[in-house]
């Protein structure tokens, strides 16, 4: 079961930040969907729905994020949609349920970087950014490689620059988390292929569009590993990959010819 | 700590221990239509509006509600009662264990999408597990209910 021995409701991003590094088991706790699950003690619980960085704000350049966003307000944005072809809607709109992504948050999930993360997969293959209040703005990919700091994630940098996208996962039901996730983004000049719930976090690959469904395969073969977990086995997994990873290049293609 | 926030219309300022969760909240003052199922926020049936958006409140804690409003099945109660006419004349229920749950996830949709398609409905719902029935007769229910709510 979850204990919280103070809840500490931030004022500002700075007060949040003096707060978590006070103690090493203080926590920013986000929509706490996935600390509620955990059995374990939290000294202090920070809350930054008053921080101010709930909002999504579009600009020439970019979508700029707050980390306090829910999952549904990125599904319901109509102009990020717009933007990227659905990618973002696609890729929560089978999380648990409406009142779930009414509460999970943005920054929760990309924090975390979990294997899990459907909005991580769909990010990645995006040009995108996390801005952290301490180390300051990180380019998603180098990010979700880095350890988990001491910091607060305040924002997800949505670059504006147009590509294609797909996105396709597999589910046991509807609902349940991701066997697996493939999005795809496509320009000019490269595909960028992103596999996630392998179980493990999403990676990244990036080729040249000329290149052909077999030679897709060969290079995920050789850039991406899976793994069993109670899901699914890895080989399941690998078999799925093909179908999927098809799926998207095939809606790539269409967008393309 | 100290917690304001309106429940149902009602005002309440009260301390509540930092752990409390709003499920816990919500009971502890009679309000017993708010019920746990999975504890995993998986099945819907802890559903509450906060401030008009469903919310589960098996997995939020009262604090957070701090300067919010919530409503719950008891303030809703005219909206529930034309809601579970339709249901009862499609038969829908069998338990009715889920029902205050799906009823208020009903409520907020009939708020937020207006005409949605029978897909839309089933995205919007597939948040409330029910375990007897097949949700036929709750789609037909839930349709009926939207014409008469959004004519």
């Amino acid at each position: 079961m979850l204990q919280i021995q103070k809840y500490y409701r931030a004022e500002s991003l700075e007060q949040a930040y003096q707060e978590l590094i006070k103690n090493r088991n203080n926590q920013i706790i986000a929509g706490m969907l996935w600390l509620k699950m955990q059995d374990r003690l939290i000294p202090c619980a920070i809350d930054l729905s008053q921080c101010q960085i709930d909002q999504i704000e579009e600009t020439e350049h970019e979508f700029k994020i707050g980390a306090m966003c829910t999952l549904r307000q990125l599904e319901t944005h109509a102009s990020l949609n717009a933007f990227f072809d659905d990618i973002l809607k696609k890729s929560v709109q089978d999380i648990v349920g409406v009142q779930f992504r009414n509460m999970a948050t943005v920054g929760g999930s990309i924090y975390s970087r979990f294997g899990f993360s459907d909005l991580l997969c769909a990010l990645l293959c995006l040009d995108c950014d996390v801005v952290c209040y301490k180390k300051g703005t990180i380019p998603l990919k180098e990010y979700i490689h880095q350890e988990y700091e001491r910091d607060i994630l305040t924002h997800v940098i949505l670059h504006k620059k147009k590509v294609k996208t797909a996105f396709a996962c597999v589910r046991k039901s509807s609902t349940d988390f991701s066997i697996l996730n493939v999005s795809a983004s496509l320009n000019q000049e490269k595909i960028r292929l992103c596999i996630g719930a392998r179980p493990q976090k999403a990676e990244m690959l990036e080729f040249d569009p000329s290149l052909n469904l077999n030679q897709v395969m060969q290079e995920v073969e050789q850039h991406f590993s899976f793994w069993d977990n109670m899901r699914a086995s890895q080989r399941y997994r690998k078999h799925l990959c093909k179908g999927l990873v098809s799926q998207v290049m095939n809606e790539l293609k269409g967008a393309q010819e | 700590m100290k917690l304001n926030v309106i429940v149902n219309g009602q005002k309440i300022s009260e301390e509540v221990a930092e752990s409390t969760l709003l499920i816990d909240f919500l009971r502890n003052h009679g309000f017993y239509s708010v019920k746990r199922g999975c504890e995993t926020s998986n099945c819907g049936l802890c559903t509450v509006l906060m401030d008009g958006k469903p919310v589960l409140s098996c997995s939020m804690l009262a604090l957070k509600a701090e300067g919010h409003t919530i409503t719950t099945l008891e303030g809703v109660e005219e909206q529930a009662k034309q809601f579970t006419q339709f249901m009862a004349e499609e038969g829908a229920e069998q338990c009715g264990y889920c029902s205050p749950g799906l009823i208020m996830n009903v409520i907020a949709m009939s708020q937020e999408l207006t005409h949605p398609t029978q897909e839309e409905i089933k995205r919007y719902l597939a948040g409330n597990l029910c375990r007897c029935s097949g949700y036929m007769g709750q789609m037909r229910a839930i349709e009926k209910f939207l014409r008469k709510e959004q004519l």
